[in-house]
């Protein structure tokens, strides 16, 4: 099956049946108090595949509130009804909150409008809220019912404004319905209605983007009553065109769905003439032609049978893609003949017809419920071959060998499709494996004690719809901490390679998580982890190939996924300000550091970048004994070590350093500086940026991590606290070029390589002892700290000092703001390239934050709003931000202003 | 302190550490072995019918017992200590011919464990401890018929249990309770009709209290008594805003620890968890030991799937002692953030999209 999820895969199928005003037949049955057999129909709507119940009992001569009680109490006592979510539907609020006072579960209340004006709808979606209900809000207000676009739209956004800002109702439980009208009446004004309804869908989930659409697809036809087959046909096209617009619910026979590959392409372009109002003459048109499909009745038939005289496989499809039972077992035993071994079938005709569904589903062409009911031949054909493949196998003489190994399978908890999961049994099976099927909504701790207690050798899980892949993480996770060691076969129509390597397979470490494509694959897979000999190899090759794939999707989701920046803001590091006293500097403005004492710096000194300067990869000291690197790495460092005592002692260089405090407080993803702790007159704006990256690796306790700014780790202007925020440069590479001068060839390339990385270490390891110094003197929020320099170079102390230029903040410019607030020209001797570049380069410059809470980070990539803002923010052009950030664009600016121009 | 600041002090306590919640009552009261006479106390020395059993009825006729009760858990380390209200609503009172004393019981049950609490706050005053308004079940169930043979037949409603809530909340709220809980869930209908009558309690008194909610899993296949699965039985819950979502009752530790897994996978609030002492032996007693309790709480503070833990059935305060070492170490769980999609459910969960 295909693994593409479409519009139409998440169209939610309200059974319609329920409901005393559309059918007749449940009407009668209420009327006649036979409750049971109108449990009957409910029962039925959920097997044919509906995932909600409409329940509507308004009839004028019922007491509607007695009977909506009564059914929906029924309805709680009967699990394979109860199990789906129901909507309680009346135009009478009396009916409705009976309903609500029936369901433990959370319903859908339809519907609600402003038709009585705001404060009766305000306050119905109140009680519907604190019931704790989603509702259906029709597009109608104190005029009328909305019939163009413009008014479906503005009254669905008035309503949208008063539900969540009045009403504080989550926007995700609202469903609009923006009225679905006949067509084809023969009144002009209403040849636009299906238009209408498909563009005011399209703008409502534009504008908002969380709320659902919903309608009564029925009305639409009204005016082909009696001609069935049109009708259909009308639906069909109609929800093909208004689910890609964004409609993801309706109210339709889930049992009675036609495929829009199905209807005739004559009827079929009818249809769209005029639904999508593409000519004048579409009624017309529609109601010469409607006579000769109303035949269809009878002609259907007749039609119907032609594929009867295709080949055994065709029949097998076309049996399977319709959902067709009648003749199922007279194909199957057909083409069982046909092959050389039953088991051949299954692999054969019957899966690829089964590919031909999943296609259909994944490009929106087929709905759920028909999925069900191809199932449902698929489960008949297999049952048919079962007794075969019993046969086959005792002829074989294999029933009577030890089985080949125990595999346990289930579809995972909130599944019911097993359909793949069945056949993969079938044909492990056939293979001598033992199979114990634990069948569908099987939770995580039922799999793994039947594992564990039958000793499986491997286990298998199946699913088909998107939440079964979280529950396999879950699933996996179990696995690891209750220390299994097996494998874990993934399948089903939603898993694929990538998921199970990138989600799946990170959450057991134990053992491997494996994806198996198909059926055919199955035994494949199962015999060569079964391998004493293959097994250990195979293994490997699919981790490798998992970890490979990780990285590549990961690379790809660092290019592509960001969120917009007004969502990436209201995701900040949650600090607690109201809980934090911020430290006071000891003292405010700029301090100079001029002749700083070199041997102070040596024991700061990280060594590891030096080895990497000369390519030597491994951490210091353990590069030293390295197996490999270890005889260059210690001459290297013992050359190092006679240099650095020499430029030391012999005062090569000189340290200058400038460090500053000032007041501070954040606002927004800028940081305000202030002239005084008065903080009226503001000193200066650092900028900063903020990640859009957008995560999808939430853990499995699902934490979220904040889309952080530097800005995050300033008080700001809200929190009323006196913060402050420090700067600083330093340099020990002023000397530099003449002590090179002076000392080396000018071809001793070993010699002056070496001394700019030891002036480049000792400029590293000044910023260390300086941020040192600040956090214990300077700063002073951290007197009593007492680290070595091997716990400074893994930053085990509190607080940062991100520079200007690197992932924290990519905005080389903000230097500039540093330079002028420091004067670090004149108080330290280094200055800044039109590039903004530091010269002499053995220079450090970066800002102090003091939170307990403040980290490296990197921003990653930016969208082209944040952009703008920044640009806004600075007092820049587009361009001009562009050029500056255009190591950190997710888009290329050119074809942007080419797309816009 | 005022609700605003007890909901931040709740917070910020939740996001340090993980909270201790009290143990049983009902088995702490055994202990004392009353007979008739002590439950009568001389209030009702000469009420017309028995009332041993009545453990609520204790506020009012054995105040300082209920007293020393909460003073054990509060020593034992308890952060949230539960009013002896489990019962004491209409509806269940009605067994004892007690329906009027309802609403005094609640104001009294909640002063004396305010005044344990007071007491404690106290002497630490940088810890602040938390009295927890609690509201029991009910013997009625309002999805399920007590009729075999008439399945649309209920012996309670929305609306019943609505009004007897209400008052008990009020009751509550007066007597001086920091949070209110409604806990043993097994029919969710029943909670929902005590979530109802609780947030419009608070808009009637203009308060706003943190609300605890927590449900019981009472089968080995997951699912309440009234047939939901956890997860439909959050997104039951979820509209109620609650401060804390959790399981108690029913199950011990161990067969509790995948629901509790699942909850704290997808609620996006504080978790709570506190089970029985194990299930009861033949005798109906419960005998996991303190220290057994505490080895199978232990993990769930270590794996991260808890903020609040404690006992029920059984438990004592060596049990609550022994529970509350054996998490302190561990950090609270962090609350996940949600991905928002309209998330329905019938007995089992519908999410949309």
């Amino acid at each position: 099956m295909t693994t593409t999820t479409s519009a139409a895969q998440s169209f939610i199928n309200v059974g319609e049946r329920t409901n005393v005003t559309g059918s007749a037949k449940f009407r009668k049955l209420i009327e006649a108090n036979d409750y049971q057999a109108a449990l009957a129909v409910a029962r039925q709507q959920v097997e044919a595949g509906a995932q909600i119940i409409d329940v509507n009992m308004d009839e004028g001569l019922l007491d509607s509130e007695k009977a909506m009680t009564t059914f929906l109490n029924m309805i709680a006592s009967e699990p394979d009804i109860s199990r789906v979510p129901v909507m309680i539907d009346s135009s009478k609020w009396t009916v409705i909150e009976a309903g609500l006072k029936c369901v433990q579960g959370k319903a859908i209340v339809n519907s609600i409008s402003m038709k009585e004006g705001e404060a009766q709808f305000l306050e119905q979606a109140r009680k519907v809220l604190r019931y704790g209900a989603a509702v259906v809000v029709m597009a109608f207000d104190e005029v009328g019912q909305a019939d163009t676009i413009e008014r479906k739209v503005s009254i669905c956004e008035r309503a949208y404004k008063l539900l969540t800002e009045k009403v504080g109702f989550p926007p995700e439980d609202i469903i609009f319905d923006p009225n679905i009208f006949a067509v084809a009446t023969g009144i002009e004004e209403h040849n636009g209605y299906g238009l209408a309804f498909i563009e005011a869908t399209r703008q409502i989930k534009e504008k908002m983007p969380l709320v659902h659409i919903s309608g009564g697809v029925s009305n639409l036809s009204f005016s082909f009553r009696g001609n069935e087959p049109v009708r259909e046909a009308m639906h069909a096209v109609f929800l093909y065109h208004a689910i890609k617009a964004g409609m993801d619910m309706g109210i339709v026979n889930a049992g009675q769905l036609a495929l829009y590959d199905d209807i005739p392409a004559a009827l079929r372009e009818l249809c769209e003439d005029v639904i999508l109002n593409r000519r004048d003459d579409g009624t017309d048109r529609l109601l010469e032609a409607a006579e000769q499909f109303k035949g269809g009745a009878a002609k259907k038939t007749e039609k119907d049978l032609k594929w009867r005289d295709a080949s055994v496989p065709e029949r097998l499809k076309h049996a399977l893609v319709h959902g067709i039972t009648d003749f199922i077992e007279v194909d199957t035993e057909a083409a069982r003949l046909e092959a050389d071994k039953p088991l051949h079938v299954i692999e054969g005709p019957l899966m690829a017809g089964m590919n031909v569904v999943g296609d259909l589903f994944g490009q929106g062409k087929m709905f759920l419920p028909q999925v069900v009911k191809s199932a449902r031949v698929m489960k008949q054909a297999v049952a048919y071959l079962q007794p075969f493949l019993e046969a086959e196998k005792k002829a074989s003489g294999l029933e009577n060998k030890p089985a080949a190994g125990k595999v346990v399978m289930a579809t995972v908890k909130g599944d019911v499709h097993d359909i793949g999961k069945n056949i993969v049994g079938v044909v492990l099976q056939c293979n001598n494996y033992e199979v114990i099927d634990l069948g569908v909504m099987v939770p995580a701790a039922k799999i793994l004690e039947v594992a564990r207690r039958e000793k499986a050798d491997i286990i298998g899980l199946s699913g088909l719809i998107t939440p079964s892949l979280d529950e396999m993480c879950h699933v996996a996770a179990e696995m690891e901490r209750q220390n299994f060691h097996v494998p874990l076969l993934i399948g089903g129509a939603t898993t694929s390679r990538v998921h199970t390597a990138v989600k799946i397979s990170p959450n057991y470490v134990k053992g491997q998580a494996i994806y198996v494509t198909d059926a055919s694959r199955a035994v494949g897979v199962v015999s060569k982890l079964l391998s004493p000999t293959d097994a250990e190899g195979y293994v490997a090759d699919i981790k490798a190939e998992y970890v490979k794939a990780r990285e590549g999707y990961l690379r790809a989701e660092l290019k592509k996924q960001r969120l917009p920046l007004k969502v990436a803001r209201a995701n900040p590091v949650a600090i607690d300000w109201a809980s934090y006293t911020p430290p006071k500097p000891t003292f405010l403005g700029p301090k100079s550091f001029k002749s700083y004492d070199l041997a102070e710096l040596v024991p700061y000194i990280d060594w590891t970048p030096f080895f990497q300067t000369w390519e030597l990869a491994g951490r210091y000291p353990m590069i030293l004994s390295d197996n490999k690197v270890g005889v260059e790495a210690k001459k290297l460092f013992a050359d190092a070590q006679a240099l650095l005592a020499q430029m030391v002692a012999e005062k090569w260089l000189t340290a200058n350093a400038v460090i500053g405090f000032w007041p501070a407080n954040g606002d927004g993803d800028d940081i305000r500086l202030f002239t005084d702790d008065k903080r009226k007159k503001p000193l200066a704006t650092l900028h900063t940026l903020r990640q859009q990256i957008a995560r999808n690796n939430k853990g499995p306790g699902g934490r979220e991590r904040a889309h952080t700014a530097l800005a995050d780790f300033v008080a700001p202007l809200s929190s009323k606290k006196a913060d402050y925020l420090g700067g600083f440069a330093v340099t020990t590479g002023i000397g530099e070029e003449a002590a090179l001068e002076a000392h080396f060839k000018k071809t001793d390339d070993y010699g002056r390589i070496m001394m700019k990385a030891l002036a480049d270490r000792l400029a590293e390891a000044f910023a260390e002892r300086m941020h040192a110094r600040v956090r214990r003197e300077f700063w002073g929020y951290a007197p009593e700290e007492k680290l070595t320099p091997d716990d400074l170079i893994s930053e085990k102390y509190r607080g940062i000092r991100p520079a200007p230029g690197y992932p924290a903040q990519p905005d080389h410019t903000e230097k500039a703001t540093l330079w002028s607030l420091m004067d670090v020209e004149h108080n330290a001797g280094i200055t800044l390239t039109e590039s903004y570049a530091m010269w002499p380069g053995s220079a450090v410059s970066g800002l102090y934050f003091a939170h307990p809470d403040s980290h490296y980070f990197g921003v990653g990539k930016v969208e082209r709003d944040q952009v703008e803002d920044y640009a806004q923010r600075k007092g820049w052009s587009i361009a001009e931000c562009e050029r500056w950030l255009a190591p950190v664009l997710n888009y290329d600016p050119v074809a942007a202003r080419e797309e816009a121009a | 302190m005022s609700h605003g600041k007890i909901r931040a002090a709740l917070d910020d306590a939740a996001s340090k550490r993980i909270l201790i919640i009290d143990g049983a009552m009902g088995t702490m009261i055994q202990r004392h072995k009353l007979d008739e006479a002590g439950y009568r106390g001389t209030r009702f020395r000469g009420y017309h019918a028995d009332v041993q059993g009545n453990n609520d009825l204790l506020v009012l006729t054995q105040p300082a017992l209920i007293q020393q009760i909460h003073e054990d858990y509060l020593a034992a380390g308890a952060d949230l200590i539960e009013t002896n209200t489990f019962n004491a609503q209409r509806i269940s009172m009605s067994d004892y011919g007690m329906d009027e004393l309802s609403f005094e019981i609640n104001v009294e049950a909640a002063k004396l464990a305010r005044k344990a609490v007071d007491k404690w706050n106290k002497k630490t005053p940088d810890k602040q401890r938390f009295v927890v308004g609690a509201i029991g079940p009910t013997n009625r169930t309002a999805s399920i018929s007590p009729d075999v043979n008439n399945p649309g037949y209920r012996n309670t409603s929305f609306d019943e249990l609505r009004e007897i809530y209400k008052e008990q909340t009020r009751g509550l709220i007066e007597g001086g309770s920091d949070l209110i809980m409604i806990e043993t869930i097994f029919d969710t209908l029943n909670a929902k009709a005590a979530g109802y009558a609780v947030l419009e309690t608070y808009e009637e008194m203009g308060v706003d209290l943190p609300l605890m909610i927590s449900g019981t899993i009472t089968d080995r296949s997951g699912r309440t008594l009234s047939g939901q699965t956890t997860e439909a039985f959050w997104y039951s819950m979820r509209h109620l805003k609650p401060w804390a979502i959790g399981l108690n009752c029913a199950l011990g530790a161990e067969a509790m620890r995948p629901y509790l897994a699942e909850l704290s996978r997808i609620a996006d609030t504080w978790v709570s968890a506190y089970p029985n002492a194990g299930l009861p032996n033949a005798m109906g007693e419960y005998d996991e030991t303190p220290h057994e309790m505490a080895c199978l709480i232990g993990p769930w503070a270590a794996d991260g799937l808890v903020n609040i833990v404690g006992g029920c059935c059984g438990s004592t305060p060596d049990h609550i002692q022994h529970v509350r070492e054996h998490v302190e170490k561990h950090k609270p769980r962090q609350r996940p953030v949600i991905e928002q999609k309209m998330r329905l459910s019938g007995l089992e969960p519908f999410v949309a999209g």
